[in-house]
């Protein structure tokens, strides 16, 4: 049999997302209640709801993103299976991405999967919905990559959520804002620039992050 | 057996908190051998062996290990979620090994399906000592290995150890009990 680490490390990520209260329902649920909750202050049907309706949808996705960070790698130091990983052949990088790729499967494509329901009840306008959840899907790439990050780097802190979201937050603010930008400029010429721009800055995370986040697990295991 | 060595670790020290662990450790372990770090609880056993694994990164000195090496450390590595037989598969599976030897050297064909929240300490321990029969590797770095083990499993992993050493492995174990069979080679922190 060939060894297969990357593949085996993607599939014990998911089954472990999945094994914790149901793996993607705790983040979805965040992120309709984050949603929900604008109107109430804003006021239903008036025209400031549908020009920050897609902000208030990165908002939630950025809030939601945090929920299932803190367990991440903070279960595989507690069982050891950090240790395991650490001392194996292959780049550690490669199992912080595999773990990425899997938080993200789990927690943040359903979300980009269904935040057209979400634009539709804050009166986003119709014809950007598609273009919407494309960004939100790649700009949560970018958020779970960084998120990885700031969970390895706290993975030893006990209650170490708040400590995350502190550390990533700034992280955040390239792909937030030319993720807001894009939808902003919906069917002009700067729409394209901001959405490449949107599409680097998540390939700069995706390349960047595993590197860094298998230093802060060294760091953290040592 | 031939003379080639496995480990070589030279003037070792390390210090945690104000406290010096210990310093000046030097190692060779040949290929047969048997190693036993020896110790009082918080002499600094679990910390060698980590350093000699690469987990730890020594205050003073360097650790060469010429082969590839198991690693069961005082955690398991087992998730809640996991069975026994998914275990030794998803490892089995990231190294390329074959988990049929595994199950049946210790007492776990029967118990095949129980997820691992549902074991007693004893078969958690050997479900993770398994682990070393999935592929080979020449150096085992072992932290004790015989802890909550009943005394068929006490037999059966001395076996493995044997037979790994006539093999041509080495062996590095951390423990302060009593062992029943003769170390090449003993260290006292």
């Amino acid at each position: 049999m060939k060894p297969a680490p990357f593949k085996s490390a993607v599939r014990q990520a998911l089954n472990e997302a999945w094994s914790k209260g149901g793996g993607l329902v705790l983040p979805l649920a965040f992120f309709f209640g984050v949603g929900m909750l604008v109107p109430f202050g804003v006021g239903m049907g008036s025209e400031v709801l549908t020009q920050v309706s897609s902000g208030v949808v990165w908002i939630a996705l950025v809030v939601s993103s945090f929920v299932t960070l803190e367990r991440l790698y903070q279960a595989d130091l507690d069982d050891g299976v950090l240790d395991l990983r650490i001392q194996e052949a292959q780049p550690l990088a490669e199992y912080a991405l595999a773990k990425t790729l899997a938080h993200w499967l789990v927690s943040g494509l359903p979300i980009a999967l269904v935040s057209p329901l979400l634009g539709i009840m804050l009166q986003m306008p119709e014809e950007i919905l598609p273009l919407a959840s494309l960004c939100y899907g790649l700009g949560s790439l970018g958020f779970f990559s960084w998120g990885g990050f700031g969970a390895a780097l706290s993975a030893s802190v006990r209650r170490g959520g708040l400590l995350i979201a502190l550390i990533i937050l700034p992280l955040y603010v390239p792909t937030l804002l030319f993720g807001v930008l894009t939808l902003a400029t919906f069917g002009t010429d700067q729409m394209i620039v901001n959405f490449t721009f949107l599409l680097a800055t998540t390939i700069f995370a995706l390349a960047i992050c595993p590197f860094a986040t298998s230093f802060a697990l060294r760091m953290t295991a040592d | 057996m031939t003379d080639e060595v496995l480990i070589s670790a030279t003037s070792l020290g390390m210090i945690r908190g104000a406290r010096k662990l210990f310093a000046g450790i030097n190692l060779k372990v040949h290929r047969g051998e048997l190693l036993v770090l020896r110790g009082a609880n918080g002499s600094g056993k679990t910390t060698l062996l980590r350093i000699l694994a690469g987990l730890t990164t020594p205050m003073v000195g360097n650790v060469e290990l010429r082969s590839t090496h198991h690693w069961i450390g005082h955690l398991n590595g087992l998730k809640p979620f996991e069975t026994v037989e998914s275990h030794l598969r998803l490892w089995g599976r990231t190294w390329g090994g074959d988990s049929a030897r595994a199950f049946s050297e210790f007492d776990l064909e029967s118990h095949g399906s129980v997820s691992v929240g549902l074991l007693s300490a004893g078969q958690k321990r050997q479900l993770a000592l398994a682990r070393l029969l999935l592929v080979h590797r020449d150096i085992w770095l072992l932290d004790e290995p015989f802890a909550s083990l009943d005394t068929k499993a006490r037999r059966a992993l001395s076996m493995l150890i044997e037979n790994h050493r006539e093999k041509g492995g080495c062996v590095v174990i951390a423990m302060h009990e009593k062992i029943d069979f003769q170390p090449t080679l003993e260290v006292t922190l």
